[in-house]
């Protein structure tokens, strides 16, 4: 044997050995971004491109078998009209998975409304999905191990050890979780895993015909994605939730929930 | 004390024992602490293998282009270029083999998802040719007069 | 359609109405089931802090009712796990929680609280019945024309003495030792598993009306209310049954053996017991009721002067869609009626059982406006979410979440009690034991 591999091995064995003793241990994200340097995803949504055609939202539920008919979904986009007097009137019909074709707002229980045009300072629209936190709360309430964050950074559910307590449903600032209706599991975006890791794209970036989605290798200096993140003025959602998205917008507003 | 004191914590031991015992056998080999610690990582590690074995529903255009690259090429300079075929034509699958043809939507719907004239200012939506889909050619289908690739009555 | 629109039921949609603005995946994800989970485990740390009161602090007044508290707890303890069963989407996986705890998630220690707390009340009732079981071994072997039931109990009694039948003197003071040791280690282990209960609540970090380091305490004070509430009340009850039945020369709610055995309590004393005990307990309840109402006003208070992002939210929540709930059904129904009930003086045992029941009252609704009124509002903060409880099941998931699984869940523990009551006689006189 060689000494490099011995050393290579004994540094295995140990490291192996004290990452069980130190189980209860809280590890800080720094320590863990040591563990798989080359490669985090993150994904970049610019919300000046978006036009709120839906086709991101109807290809997820296609690609990922989230049923069409039912009401909940793995990304979505949001509507905000800002009115000249500062009033904001929000909706999200459906989660958008027809697009936004009128121009009433989906009010829900309190029926549809109206903006008059000439009330209209502002209106854009902002899409929606799991935000892979760096240290995610969902992961953090499940009781079972049943949802956890992989080495490059994506936060999954394991469909065949959830409870279905609906914790992390609950534990999610950002309600992007829900029970799947088939499954009967929690379900979430997986920034399509299983097309990423062999190199595609997201089916909602892919299906975007604006370019308003990006997925990307945070840790790619000549990535796109990295590239805006670090030259362009973006922002997170919720932050003082502490939990670190991985979600980044350009453009996003004050106004945004 | 008397020794029967300590008998029902035998039968808590013996309960402990086959909890554990159950446990050694029923929990997967692979569930542990991996890379991101006990706190982010907890998991089975063969969970991460089955999502990435997940089928793929959407194939893209390059794959598209594998069979139809007349079509792609003769699209490219078309109005409508920077819309994915499967945004239409449906998600590939595994097609040809299955399914054999795809079923295209030529709704109305589907255009007014761009087309539906909206007041969205700071939004690129505003740059969107747009009708009231209440007043324009009411229930006719848009392909009916527009080419669905290039719709630029113009351009036809 | 309509076939394929009920396989794919969205959890939740069934009983929530959205309004204004609020996410596509929002829903009133725990309903009654895990307002029904707190409720329950309060009531069993209640009232096994109830029989404490008597064994480690030598409370001689609350003696008849401490036995009765310590088997009632016991019966209590299987319906605790129940509204979580009847909740998870997979109740076949909650073993899970034992197998692959993650101790990052409060949730997790469930199964290993609640069976240390199993393991403890089980012990103690082993401790205080020992010498029953082992006379109950004894006389039923004896006896050569055993009934069904007899010679049911008898393979029973053989199990549970463990083979320990000593009940020499020195043997039972042990035993009377251990009970001491096991109620006071209990007392802290039942504040444990229900303070939990509140930090479930109080880390979700995502919900600005759970958000609360108050929150365990909270919960441990109104589960020790509501248990000793439900002590008074169903004391009263079984005692009330025994009452109506001694009248009739009966003696139930105990062993044939007992109540044959020239044992049996007439009218008059029965009654001047359950008076007794009823009003003894009701001003440890008073107690209890003074800290939970304190630290639940404290809350509000709090949350009005720092007024922080979600105020708004949660001032709608409260001053207009919950008001009635929260104002009306818990503060004024639930506390301050029954708090002046209990104050005012010349207490009798009729007044103090009203008055419990609004307690019991009271802390349901406590119960339910924290679990569902966490979830009245978005998450944006834009919109709100009213839950309507399912009264007509249509599929299984609005029986368990519905009308139905809570009845289920409230009369569970009677029905549990009714059985283990023949093996424990909960109304032994207290000279058959400590």
């Amino acid at each position: 044997m060689k000494r490099r591999d011995f050393l290579k091995n004994t540094a295995v064995f140990v490291a192996g050995a004290s990452v069980s003793v130190s189980a209860l241990d809280f590890i800080t994200p720094k320590e863990l971004f040591a563990a798989n340097p080359q490669l985090k995803w993150g994904f970049l949504v610019d919300t000046h491109k978006c036009v709120g055609c839906g086709f991101c939202v109807k290809a997820c539920k296609t690609e990922n078998d989230i049923p069409f008919e039912a009401n909940v979904t793995r990304t979505w986009v949001e509507r905000y009209v800002i009115k000249k007097d500062g009033d904001v009137v929000m909706d999200s019909p459906k989660g958008a998975r027809d697009g936004f074709t009128t121009k009433l707002l989906d009010q829900n229980h309190s029926g549809m409304t109206l903006v008059p045009e000439n009330e209209i300072a502002q209106a854009f629209f902002v899409p929606k999905l799991c935000n892979h936190c760096t240290t995610p709360a969902c992961v953090q309430v499940c009781p079972v191990g049943a949802t956890y964050q992989t080495a490059d950074g994506v936060v999954l559910v394991d469909r065949s050890w959830c409870i279905g307590c609906g914790y992390c449903i609950m534990g999610c600032p950002y309600g992007v979780r829900f029970f799947h209706p088939v499954e009967h599991v929690a379900d979430k975006c997986t920034f399509c895993y299983h097309r990423i890791s062999k190199g595609g794209d997201t089916a909602c970036a892919q299906a975007c015909p604006f370019d308003a989605r990006q997925i990307g290798n945070l840790k790619d200096p000549n990535d796109p994605v990295a590239q805006a993140v670090l030259n362009q003025r973006v922002g997170v959602l919720r932050d003082e939730y502490g939990t670190k998205p991985n979600v980044y917008y350009i453009g996003l507003n004050k106004e945004v929930r | 004390m008397k020794n029967h004191v300590w008998r029902p914590l035998f039968v808590v031991i013996a309960i402990v024992i086959g909890i554990l015992l159950f446990r050694a056998f029923y929990v997967p080999a692979d569930f542990g602490s991996h890379d991101q610690g006990y706190t982010f990582g907890y998991h089975r590690l063969g969970n991460e293998q089955e999502w990435k074995d997940y089928p793929e529903k959407y194939k893209g255009n390059d794959y598209c282009n594998e069979c139809h690259d007349d079509m792609i090429e003769e699209l490219e300079s078309a109005g409508h270029s920077t819309i994915p075929c499967e945004n239409c034509h449906g998600a590939a699958f595994d097609h040809p083999d299955d399914p054999e043809k795809l079923s295209i939507d030529r709704s109305r719907e589907l255009c007014i998802r761009c087309h539906a004239k909206l007041t969205m200012p700071s939004s690129g939506r505003n740059d969107i040719p747009g009708i009231d889909p209440a007043q324009h050619n009411k229930g006719e289908e848009c392909s009916e007069c527009h080419n669905p690739h290039n719709p630029s009555l113009e351009d036809m | 359609m309509v076939e394929q629109v009920a396989q794919m039921v969205v959890h939740g949609e069934a009983w929530t109405i959205k309004d204004l603005f609020v996410l596509p995946n929002e829903y009133v994800y725990w309903s009654i089931q895990i307002v029904m989970y707190p409720y329950m485990t309060g009531l069993v740390a209640g009232a096994f802090v109830l029989s404490s009161l008597y064994h480690v602090f030598n409370v001689e007044r609350l003696k008849e009712i401490a036995r009765y508290a310590l088997v009632f707890s016991f019966a209590l303890l299987p319906v605790a796990m129940m509204p979580l069963m009847l909740h998870l989407m997979q109740p076949l996986r909650g073993i899970h929680v034992l197998m692959t705890p993650h101790f990052t998630s409060a949730i997790s220690a469930f199964g290993i609280v609640f069976m240390t707390y199993a393991c403890i009340v089980a012990a103690e009732i082993w401790f205080v019945y020992r010498k029953f079981i082992v006379e109950s071994v004894h006389r039923l072997n004896n006896k050569q024309d055993r009934s069904g039931l007899e010679s049911l109990l008898l393979p029973i009694y053989k199990v549970i003495s463990l083979g320990a039948m000593d009940i020499s003197k020195e043997a039972l003071d042990s035993d009377h030792k251990a009970v001491k040791f096991l109620a006071a280690l209990g007392i802290p282990v039942a504040c444990f598993l229900h303070g939990y209960a509140g930090f479930i609540f109080g880390s979700v970090k995502a919900n600005a009306l759970w958000m609360t380091p108050l929150m365990p305490v909270i919960f441990i004070c109104s589960a020790v209310v509501s248990g000793i509430a439900l002590c008074i009340v169903s004391y009263y009850i079984f005692m009330e049954i025994r009452k109506w039945a001694a009248k009739r020369g009966k003696n139930w709610l105990l062993p044939d053996a007992l109540a044959q055995g020239g044992t049996a309590i007439p009218v008059e004393q029965l009654r001047s017991i359950q008076e007794h005990e009823v009003k003894m307990t009701s001003k440890y309840l008073l107690i209890f009721m003074t800290a939970a109402i304190t630290l639940e006003i404290l809350d509000m208070i709090f949350r009005g002067y720092t007024a922080v992002k979600s105020w708004d939210a949660l001032r709608m929540v409260i001053y207009e869609h919950d008001f009635m709930k929260i104002f009306v059904y818990q503060y004024g129904l639930g506390n301050f009626l029954p708090f002046l009930l209990l104050l005012v003086p010349g207490l009798s045992t009729r007044r103090a059982v009203i008055a419990s029941i609004l307690v019991l009252f009271g802390v349901f609704m406590m119960r339910w406006n924290v679990v569902i009124g966490g979830q009245a509002f978005s998450l944006t903060f834009a919109g709100f979410m009213e839950y309507h409880l399912p009264i007509i099941p249509h599929d299984i998931e609005t029986f368990k979440e519905g009308l139905g699984g809570m009845l289920s869940v409230i009369f569970a523990p009677f029905i549990i009690f009714y059985f283990l009551n023949m093996i424990f006689p909960a109304f032994m006189s207290d000279d058959e034991a400590h």
